[in-house]
């Protein structure tokens, strides 16, 4: 029986010829990543919990500061404190104030063939350069950095044929979150989320990324596309090896596939308060915003940037509406500069944030207050993720909030 | 087999982890101090209400978002002996494991029991609820592992001496 790309890659972490669905691995993980949120407990851990703290593999780890960055309190700046001081004692790499974690990882760290753990539930991203990719929590992260080991349960892989094209007009972003509205929150629980066919192939390194970073958002463990030349070319552009390129066999088993035709995608909204609570941009109604945000770890790249400038170039952002704008990093945002894409989005009057996770985590800022309504690319959309408990966020392409910010409701650009 | 009763708090599908615990309380200092919160968007009450061995029954999906690990150890320093739920998001269930806390998947349980019903749980064997008996299946041995040495750290130091 052949394998899917996710087992062959659990297969080579663990050191064995083959794995098989419902088994559990103990594995060698290549990078362990983890951000603001909660490495100041790992580090509680490891100083007060242990009776010999060690670290395993110091190469391994990655520390990045993105979720309240800068701090905004005596309290998010402590837990700061302790991670800058935790990584300068160890020699770990360590970022702060350069991006979205996911997006470092995938700008200087990830290669195809990983297997990567991460304490943040988005990790699971970096199946677009087909690697495995999958989030944990810190308790975890601090075995696996004292083991250099985790394990993991072999999960069963659930395959999504892509064949098309995406019309003019209809992004990634709604193609996932139409996926997600299919199958729903837990359609693919602990499975893993293989996209394939011509349809995947098609789509760009920075387009499969948002697949990816959804996965979670069905359950998945992790989303994964079989790396290609496109793979290659980004990886030898960034200067990092590319020698574990797998495929899924042709005798794979796959628990489930679904096919998906691109060109029958149309522009979708995610309502208020599930990520699965998907209907097409055309039924949603009359909905007044009171804020816009185009970034996070799914939709600030480049792309979603260059899609959000050609929206707004000669327009105003609606005189009742905030417009955010968090390039997802440093890099990222010196691109849109150099494009001059930042001139366009201060003349809109948006408002230009530092890369960080932002609006989509509701702790850095734009927060949004009780009864109001935003229209995001974030990752989530549930009850008071973005601010108030009573608040209201809407999950979108960035066209389509690019669109709404202008109109200071929610339409399509065609409504512009 | 370990048994315990406890009364019921009934929730339902998709309980998210910025439900368990909003963003805006996770920068307090402690789990202690963020407890008062739990579940603060959907019953504000609530975490007031929960009393030691007290059992949390849910619709499908629970635990489902975020990594955030306060989000399984606020559960347990409620109190509450285990969440029943038609199915658990995969991230919540390793940290509930990595933290002791019992977590028991089980499809009927929460569509015929009321709040605040009293019900049995024989671990790795039955819940007994309402005069009917629903069968539990047990976890795999690792993961009892360390569930019974109180969670994964204390089970790191006994089998790697740390």
């Amino acid at each position: 029986m052949g394998m899917t790309i996710g087992e062959k890659i659990i297969a080579r972490a663990a050191g064995v010829s083959s794995v098989k669905p419902g088994e559990i691995h103990t594995i060698d993980v290549d990078y362990l990543m983890s951000n603001d949120g909660t490495t100041h407990l790992t580090i509680d851990m490891f100083y007060n919990q242990l009776k010999n703290p060690r670290i395993a593999d110091k190469d391994k780890l990655v520390f990045i500061i993105d979720h309240n960055i800068p701090a905004e309190n005596p309290k998010t700046a402590a837990a700061h404190k302790k991670m800058r001081e935790f990584a300068k004692k160890y020699d770990i790499a360590f970022y702060e104030g350069k991006g979205v974690c996911h997006q470092i990882m995938l700008e200087d760290f990830v290669e195809p063939g990983q297997f990567i753990m991460g304490a943040d539930s988005h990790t699971c991203s970096y199946g677009a350069v087909g690697a495995f990719g999958t989030g944990i929590g810190c308790t975890d992260f601090l075995y696996a950095m004292v083991t250099g080991k985790s394990w993991v349960l072999v999960p069963e892989t659930i395959r999504f044929n892509l064949t098309g094209k995406l019309r003019e007009g209809v992004y990634p972003r709604d193609l996932i979150l139409t996926i997600i509205g299919d199958i729903g929150a837990n359609g693919c629980n602990y499975k893993i989320m293989e996209f394939a066919g011509e349809g995947a192939h098609g789509l760009s390194v920075n387009d499969r990324f948002v697949l990816c970073n959804l996965a979670v958002e069905a359950g998945a463990k992790t989303g994964i596309v079989e790396p290609d030349e496109k793979v290659v070319e980004f990886m030898k552009e960034h200067g990092r090896s590319y020698e574990h390129l797998y495929a899924s066999d042709a005798d794979a088993s796959f628990l489930q596939v679904y096919d998906y035709d691109l060109s029958k995608i149309e522009p979708v909204v995610a309502e208020p308060h599930f990520v699965d609570n998907v209907k097409p941009l055309s039924e949603v109604g009359e909905v007044k915003i009171d804020e816009a945000f185009l970034g996070s770890c799914n939709n600030g790249r480049i792309d979603e940037l260059r899609v959000a400038a050609a929206i707004l170039k000669g327009r105003k952002v609606h005189p009742d509406v905030r417009f955010l704008i968090t390039p997802a990093s440093n890099s990222v945002y010196l691109q849109a500069l150099e494009e001059g894409l930042v001139d366009i989005f201060l003349e809109a009057g948006a408002m230009m944030m530092n890369p960080n996770c932002s609006v989509c985590w509701g702790s850095c800022q734009g927060v949004i207050g009780e009864g109001e309504v935003l229209i995001s690319t974030g990752t989530r959309n549930f009850k008071g993720r973005a601010g108030h408990k009573d608040s209201k966020v809407y999950l979108a392409s960035a066209a389509t909030v690019a669109a709404s910010a202008v109109a200071g409701k929610i339409v399509g650009v065609e409504r512009l | 087999m370990e048994q315990f009763k406890g009364k019921v708090w009934l929730l339902g599908d998709d309980i998210d982890t910025d439900i368990i615990i909003p963003t805006e309380y996770l920068a307090l200092p402690s789990v202690e101090d963020m407890k008062k919160y739990a579940f603060s968007p959907l019953r504000e009450e609530l975490a007031g209400q929960i009393e030691k061995g007290d059992i949390i029954v849910a619709g499908k999906n629970f635990g489902c978002g975020s990594s955030r690990e306060q989000a399984p150890e606020i559960i347990k320093q409620l109190g509450v002996r285990c969440v029943i739920a038609k199915s658990f998001a995969r991230i919540f269930f390793r940290n509930a494991i990595n933290n002791g806390l019992l977590l028991i998947e089980n499809k009927e349980l929460s569509d015929d029991v009321a709040e605040g019903d009293v019900i049995t749980v024989t671990i790795g064997e039955k819940i007994h609820a309402g005069g009917k008996d629903y069968p539990i299946t047990p976890l795999p041995e690792n993961l009892m592992d360390i569930l019974n040495a109180g969670g994964l750290v204390k089970a790191m130091q006994a089998r790697n001496g740390v």
